[in-house]
């Protein structure tokens, strides 16, 4: 098991080491530098802040530089909000972003699980088409038109909801941004568990656990949903990742002060030194997410470590 | 439909092929199976609709997509005026900016989609043909770019390419051929063992001629299939970047960027956001069914061998 985790670590590591490299040099790569603004800035000025921020030096000694900051935990500086560094800036929105993220993970798994056990119990009926259909509209609307109207309904209509922002962090300012966040993970959860749960129920232990006698309650909660759970769990990994990237959107559009509206924010002001820091941010945080994914996965199911 | 009726289906077929016509080949079984799914069929046609309407819409109607008109701005659908659709604030038919954002949607998931078929076909075939560990180090790259997050990769380029839309899309479809390569890749496994391809080295053909003259063209159905799946996927990535301001830039419009703007005056100009969301989600819901139906029709004749 550890030695599984440890091979697993270090798998990850030179994947990690490549992202960061292929995005540091995708962002060199782009026209103009950081501070190439409206008006021209006087050469010995542009030299003095290419000095600051080691621009001057050569894109490979920069590059070993900035591999250095990030391997001690510093992202490097943010052009346009020179007070702040990108690191201390993403402390400040981490928090939300991972209530935001941690709730729409929980949610949609318990609604999505429940969606896909009911619909393979009920397999055919009507209720089971119609939420099939419901599902699969979550899956085909994107988020950013789910959410707009969302808003008018229930925010401007009815007026039971806040539109946007975090007020005091209360459970309302929180209902509509996770709606809008888990849908297609409840689409995608509750298919899964459908599947997965109906080759359970026709499988031949299930056969014996009825020709013991058990109840049907035992027989589903207990030996159906087990097996049936391993397919939804190896989805959990990318799903953290999709609902982290998914988060830039539903920030953006309800306002809540999260590391993604940063991001957008400074990818539509050209923030090098954001964007890079950011990203890689994001990549270290999905793949440390995917990572405890496979070690819980692994421990629950044996045979992933021997292969 | 479940999977027992197709089964019963393709049973139907073979039989009914062998004694009627003599055989039928399998783009044929294909296309008839294709055509007995009527969802796909429908979703075919109204996909048909929506396309011709983006290609020949905008020389039909007597508004330009960035002409104000004068008489009439911010005024609700109607038949009278020759709004079907309304007009936004600055006066411009809605019907008109719709139909030329589908068409941009379109393009623009047609230019992605290109990319990713060319790069996944000849990566994947490549990479299955030669085999061992160029084979290896080749897929392993193909693992490593799919534990990455897509859209930060996207947003990336963006910063970079952000003014040039054609060329920022390139870009996308330069990052969706992986599902394609390893499509392909298990598909030119199994083609490479058949005696043509021993015949075609035996006349002395060149590697590059075997892959791309041998290989590739035995390679349509599966890549035609997964292309239709890709397109859905670009288009709403492009509506995504779009809105988020990243896209496609004024006075040019696409969906995403439509439904943005919509999106902010949708209390007191609601048609503004419904029109173009329901003209995307019906297209989305459309290609969705098409390719569904394709994978479903070429699949079976995998049940069959």
């Amino acid at each position: 098991m550890i030695k599984y985790a440890f091979n697993r670590l270090l798998t990850t590591i030179p994947v990690l080491w490549i992202a960061i490299t292929v995005c540091f040099f995708i962002l060199r790569m782009a026209p103009g530098g950081p501070f190439d603004g409206d008006r021209p800035l006087p050469e010995a000025i542009k030299a003095n802040l290419a000095a600051h921020y080691n621009l001057d030096k050569p894109l490979i000694e920069q590059y070993f530089i900035y591999v250095g900051n990030v391997l001690q935990g510093n992202l490097g500086p943010s052009f346009t909000t020179p007070d702040f560094t990108v690191s201390e800036q993403l402390a400040v929105g981490l928090p939300y972003t991972l209530i935001l993220g941690g709730a729409a993970f929980f949610v949609s798994l318990v609604i999505g699980v429940a969606i896909g056990v009911y619909g393979a119990l009920k397999r055919n009926s009507y209720p089971d088409h119609i939420l099939a259909a419901i599902v699969l509209m979550g899956l085909v609307v994107p988020g950013f038109l789910v959410a707009p109207i969302l808003q008018l309904i229930f925010g401007l209509k009815l007026n039971w909801l806040p539109v946007g922002g975090w007020g005091d962090g209360s459970i309302s300012y929180l209902v509509l941004p996770v709606t809008v966040l888990c849908l297609p993970h409840i689409a995608r959860i509750s298919r899964l568990t459908r599947g997965s749960m109906i080759e359970a129920l026709n499988s031949n232990a299930i056969r014996t656990a009825y020709s013991k006698g058990l109840s049907d309650t035992a027989i589903v909660w207990r030996h159906a949903l087990r097996p049936a759970m391993m397919p939804v769990l190896s989805y959990l990994g990318p799903a953290a990742g999709f609902l982290l990237t998914g988060s830039l959107v539903v920030e953006s559009i309800f306002g809540i002060p999260g590391i993604g509206r940063y991001f957008i924010n400074a990818a539509l002001n050209r923030d090098y030194g954001m964007v890079l820091g950011t990203v890689v941010f994001y990549m270290v945080l999905i793949m440390v997410l995917n990572l405890l994914v496979d070690i819980f996965y692994a421990w629950l199911d044996p045979r992933v470590r021997t292969r | 439909m479940s999977i027992r009726s197709l089964k019963e289906n393709i049973v139907e077929d073979t039989f009914t092929a062998d004694k009627e016509t003599g055989g039928r080949s399998l783009m044929q079984s294909a296309a008839l199976r294709f055509y007995r799914n009527k969802a796909a069929m429908l979703s075919l046609i109204i996909l048909c609709l929506l396309i011709l309407s983006a290609i020949f819409g905008p020389y039909l109607i007597p508004f330009g997509y960035e002409d104000p008109d004068w008489a009439a701005f911010r005024s609700p659908p109607s038949w009278d005026s020759g709004h079907y659709f309304g007009t936004d604030q600055n006066g411009r038919d809605l019907l008109a900016r719709t139909l030329y954002g589908t068409r941009i949607s379109l393009l623009v998931a047609l230019v992605a989609t290109v990319v990713s078929v060319v790069i996944g076909v000849s990566y994947g075939a490549v990479a299955g043909y030669i085999g061992g560990s160029i084979d290896q180090a080749m897929m392993r790259f193909v693992d490593i770019m799919y534990a990455l997050p897509y859209i930060l990769f996207v947003i990336l380029l963006m910063v970079i390419f952000g003014r040039n839309v054609f060329l920022l899309f390139a870009a996308i479809g330069a990052l969706e051929w992986l599902t394609m390569a390893r499509i392909v890749r298990g598909q030119t496994l199994s083609i490479k063992e058949r005696e043509f391809i021993e015949a075609a080295r035996a006349t002395g053909l060149s590697t590059s001629a075997i892959i791309f003259k041998h290989i590739v063209p035995n390679l349509t159905g599966p890549v035609v299939i997964y292309a239709a799946l890709t397109i859905p996927e670009i288009i709403a990535t492009e509506s995504f970047l779009s809105y988020l301001g990243f896209g496609v830039q004024e006075p040019l419009t696409s969906l995403g960027t439509l439904i943005a703007d919509g999106a902010g005056v949708m209390e007191v100009l609601p048609w503004l956001l419904f029109f173009p969301a329901g003209v995307l989600v019906t297209l989305l819901i459309s290609l969705l069914f098409v390719g569904d139906g394709l994978r479903d029709a070429f699949d079976a004749k995998e049940l069959k061998r």
